[in-house]
C-alpha cells in the first residue's frame, strides 16, 4: 500500500504543500490533499480515422484537459469554495475528489492515504466518508424508490444500522435535514425541490461522513428555499463537525459558506485565498472581473462593464496563460508562458505574470 | 409603416396608427387575471396584476417559481395557451386595449411592436435555418423590404447587440453559436423590428456570469439608447437591483408590493419581500444563518384562503384571513398586506 507520510500538515516544507495549504486560517488536520490532480477526457479515433491515418492522413485524438494539475489541501472542518463558469471544470474536479471519476494523473489523499491504493475495506471506509450531493434534486434520486430506501439502502448495505434499527435510524437522519419523519413512505415525486435536495443531504449524511462534496447544491432551488438549504449546511457543519467542497458558479452563495475560496478557469486553478481576502483584493485579472459581474442587491442601476469575449473551448485552449484572450493587461509574456501559481501574499495564490513586474 | 416610425421625437405611432403623446405609458395592465382551468380545478396563475410602464424605462417582474410572473408576460404578448385564458383586465399598449385582441392583430403586433426574449434562446431560433434566414423573415412578416435591405438590417442588429463580425455570422446556424451568444441572437431578433416593448423573461438565468454581464450591459444600452420599455422577468433580485428603475414582487398570482427600485430594496414593507432580501447572501451577512422564510411556494390550487402568503408569514394574524386589498401607506409604493414593515416609518 502507499501510503504517504503523516499528514501533519505544517510538517513538509515542498513548495506544492505551501501552494496547496494558501489561505488556510487553521493549523487543523489535513483531511483531502490533492497533488497534481488532472482529467483528460480524450476521443480516440474511430475505424476510419484510424484507416484515414494508414493513408497518411493524420488526424489526431482530440484531448481535453478537463482539470490540469491541481493542487489543494482542505482541513478538517473547513469550507472550501470552488467557483468558475461553465466547463471551467469544478464538477470534473468534485466528482474525482468524490471517487467518482478516477484521475488521469495526480494523487488524491484522504487523511493522508492515497485513495486510489486502497483496497477492500479500507477503499469502502475512504468511499463512505466522502459523499457528494448533486445540482438537480429531480435526476439524483430514483423516483421508483421510496425516502425511507433511498436513505436508508446505503447504511444498512454497508452494516452501519441493523434490520431492526434502521427505521428510527432514517426518521432521525430525516429530522436532522428538516424532513417530517411521516413523509418517508412517500416517492420523491411527491416532494418540492427543496425537500427533495433535502432528501439528497439525507441519503449522503445517512452513512455518517466527514466530507461532503456539494456540486452547485442550491442552483435549482428559489431564492426562499435556498437559503433554507444553505443555513442546514450551516447548522449540518456546526452540528456534525463537517467539511465541505462547496462547487458553485454564483460568488455571492460561496462567499456567504467558504473559509477559503478556490477560482478556476479552463481547467486551472488561477487564484486561492482566504474568503474575505478575496472578495476584498481579488489578484487575478480573472477574479477581479467575475467579482465585478457579481449581481449585487446594493448596486443599483450600474452601468455593467462586461468583460470581452467568451470561455475559450476546452478543446483547444489559448496557449500560455489561459485568459490572456479575454485580460485586459495581457502582455506578449502572457501569449507564449504560463504563469505559475505561486504565493503573492501570506496565503494566497495566484498565477499571474503580473505578480512579476 | 416604415421603420422611422421608432422614435419621433414629441409623439408615436400607436399600434392604430393614432398618435399618442410620449407621456403615456408604453404599457399599462389593470387587474389582469389569467386563469387556467384544469382537471384539477381553476388555477389562479394571475390574479388582479396591475401595473404600468413608461418609455425607456425598466421594470422588473420577480418571484419564484409559480408566482405568475411567466405567465403575465406571456399575456401581454398573448402567448397563453389552452386550457389557460384571460378571464379579466385590461392590458393597455400605448393606449390601445390589446387583452381582447384576435390572433390576426396580435400576429401584427408581436415581434413589431412587442418583442418576447425568453429563457431559452432556441424558444426563438429554429435549429435548422440559418440566423440571416430567420432574421430576414422576422423583418419582412411585418415590412415590405428588399431582401438586401432586410440583411443589412440583421447585420446592424447583430453588430449592436456586440455579436463580431455579424457579416459573417449571419450565415451560421443557431448549433454554430455558444450559449450567449445565441441569446445575443434572440435579442438581436427581438429588436430588429425597433419594438416599443420588450418582455424579456429570465435570458440570463442559464447563463455564466460574465456572460450575463455582458447581455445585461447590451440590453441596460439599447432600452436606454432606444426608448423602448423593458420588462424583465425574474427571481433574482440582484439582476434587477442593478438593471431597473422599477421592481413588481410577485407571490402566488399577485403582486404583493411595488415601487422603485431603491424604495423597495432599501425599505421592503411587505413580509414577503422583506423575506426574499433576507434570504440572499449579501457581504453584510456572510456566515450568519440566512433570515429565511419558513415553508415553500403553495400550489396555486390549494391556496390559504385570505392573504397567500399568511401560511410562512411570521406578522400573520386572524386580520390575514381576508384578501387584502392593494394599499398605498407611503407615496409610490403599492403593497398587498394588513401588517407592514412600516416602523420606523419617517
Amino acid at each position: 500500500m502507499n501510503t504517504i507520510a503523516q499528514p501533519s500538515s505544517t510538517a513538509q516544507p515542498s513548495t506544492a504543500t505551501e501552494i496547496a495549504n494558501a489561505g488556510k486560517t487553521s493549523t487543523a488536520r489535513t483531511l483531502v490533499e490533492l497533488r497534481g490532480v488532472s482529467k483528460r477526457f480524450v476521443k480516440t479515433l474511430d475505424l476510419a480515422e484510424k484507416a484515414a491515418n494508414l493513408l497518411g492522413a493524420n488526424v489526431q485524438e482530440q484531448v481535453v484537459r478537463a482539470v490540469d494539475k491541481v493542487d489543494l489541501t482542505i482541513a478538517e472542518g473547513e469550507v472550501v469554495g470552488l467557483v468558475g463558469e461553465s466547463g471551467c471544470g469544478k464538477s470534473t474536479l468534485g466528482r474525482i475528489i468524490a471517487g467518482i471519476l478516477p484521475q488521469s494523473e495526480g494523487t488524491v489523499a484522504f487523511r493522508g492515504r492515497d485513495v486510489s491504493a486502497l483496497k477492500g475495506k479500507d477503499a469502502r471506509d475512504a468511499a463512505l466518508k466522502i459523499q457528494m450531493i448533486f445540482q438537480d434534486p429531480y435526476a439524483s434520486l430514483n423516483p421508483r424508490m421510496r425516502v425511507a430506501e433511498i436513505i436508508g439502502e446505503a447504511p444498512r448495505h454497508h452494516g452501519l444500522v441493523s434490520a431492526q434499527g434502521l427505521d428510527s435510524y432514517v426518521e432521525e437522519v430525516m429530522l436532522r435535514v428538516g424532513l417530517d419523519p411521516s413523509f418517508k413512505r412517500r416517492y420523491p415525486h411527491q416532494f418540492s425541490g427543496g425537500q427533495r435536495q433535502r432528501i439528497g443531504i439525507a441519503r449522503a449524511l445517512a452513512v455518517k461522513p466527514d466530507f461532503l462534496v456539494c456540486d452547485e447544491a442550491v442552483a435549482a432551488l428559489d431564492v426562499s428555499i435556498q437559503a433554507q438549504v444553505l443555513n442546514l449546511f450551516m447548522d449540518l457543519r456546526s452540528e456534525l463537525g463537517l467539511t465541505y467542497l462547496f462547487i458553485s458558479h454564483d460568488l455571492g452563495v460561496v462567499e456567504h459558506l467558504s473559509d477559503r475560496v478556490a477560482i478556476m478557469y479552463l481547467g486551472r486553478v488561477v487564484e486561492m485565498a482566504a474568503t474575505e481576502e478575496l472578495f476584498a483584493a481579488p489578484n487575478h485579472p480573472y477574479t477581479q472581473a467575475l467579482l465585478r459581474e457579481v449581481p449585487r442587491l446594493d448596486s443599483r442601476r450600474r452601468t455593467f462593464e462586461p468583460v470581452k469575449g467568451e470561455i475559450p473551448s476546452p478543446l483547444s485552449p489559448p496557449p500560455g496563460c489561459h485568459f490572456h484572450p479575454r485580460c485586459p493587461f495581457a502582455m506578449d509574456r502572457c501569449r507564449t508562458e504560463q504563469p505559475a501559481l505561486r504565493e503573492v501574499a501570506p496565503g494566497r495564490i495566484s498565477a499571474c505574470h503580473l505578480n512579476d513586474g | 409603416m416604415t421603420a422611422a416610425v421608432a422614435s419621433p421625437p414629441a409623439t408615436t405611432l400607436a399600434a392604430t396608427g393614432t398618435r399618442v403623446p410620449q407621456d403615456t405609458p408604453a404599457l399599462v395592465v389593470e387587474n389582469l387575471r389569467t386563469h387556467f382551468f384544469t382537471k384539477a380545478g381553476v388555477v389562479k396563475a394571475v390574479d388582479d396584476v396591475s401595473f404600468s410602464v413608461n418609455r425607456g424605462e425598466i421594470l422588473g417582474l420577480v418571484g419564484e417559481s409559480g408566482s405568475g410572473k411567466t405567465v403575465t408576460g406571456f399575456s401581454i404578448l398573448g402567448l397563453v395557451d389552452e386550457p389557460g385564458r384571460i378571464v379579466g383586465g385590461r392590458i393597455l399598449f400605448n393606449g390601445e386595449d390589446i387583452a381582447g385582441y384576435g390572433d390576426d392583430r396580435m400576429r401584427n403586433l408581436r415581434g413589431k411592436k412587442i418583442a418576447m426574449i425568453f429563457q431559452d434562446p432556441m424558444m426563438t431560433l429554429n435549429p435548422v435555418l440559418r440566423i440571416d434566414t430567420q432574421m430576414v423573415e422576422a423583418i419582412q412578416a411585418h415590412e415590405k423590404v428588399s431582401r438586401a435591405d432586410a440583411l443589412a438590417r440583421a447585420r446592424d442588429a447583430l453588430g449592436q447587440v456586440g455579436i463580431a463580425s455579424p457579416e459573417e455570422r449571419l450565415h451560421a446556424y443557431p448549433h454554430q453559436f455558444s450559449g450567449g451568444m445565441r441569446q445575443r441572437v434572440s435579442i438581436a431578433i427581438a429588436l430588429i423590428n425597433k419594438p416599443d416593448l420588450i418582455v424579456a423573461d429570465e435570458p440570463t438565468t442559464a447563463l455564466d456570469v460574465t456572460i450575463q454581464g455582458q447581455i445585461l450591459y447590451e440590453v441596460q444600452k439599447l432600452a436606454r439608447g432606444t426608448r423602448t420599455a423593458l420588462i424583465w422577468i425574474t427571481h433574482d433580485l440582484s439582476v434587477v437591483a442593478g438593471l431597473a428603475d422599477k421592481v413588481c414582487v410577485m407571490y402566488a398570482g399577485r403582486v404583493v408590493e411595488s415601487g422603485t427600485v431603491d424604495e423597495v430594496l432599501d425599505r421592503p414593507l411587505h413580509p414577503y419581500t422583506h423575506g426574499l432580501i433576507g434570504s440572499v447572501p449579501s457581504q453584510n451577512n456572510r456566515g450568519q444563518p440566512l433570515r429565511q422564510i419558513p415553508g415553500m411556494t403553495p400550489s396555486l390550487l390549494n391556496l390559504p384562503a385570505g392573504c397567500a402568503f399568511r401560511t410562512r408569514c411570521p406578522r400573520a394574524d386572524k386580520v390575514c384571513e381576508v384578501e387584502p386589498d392593494l394599499t398605498s401607506p407611503l407615496p409610490n409604493r403599492e403593497i398587498r398586506c394588513f401588517h407592514p414593515h412600516l416602523e420606523g416609518a419617517a
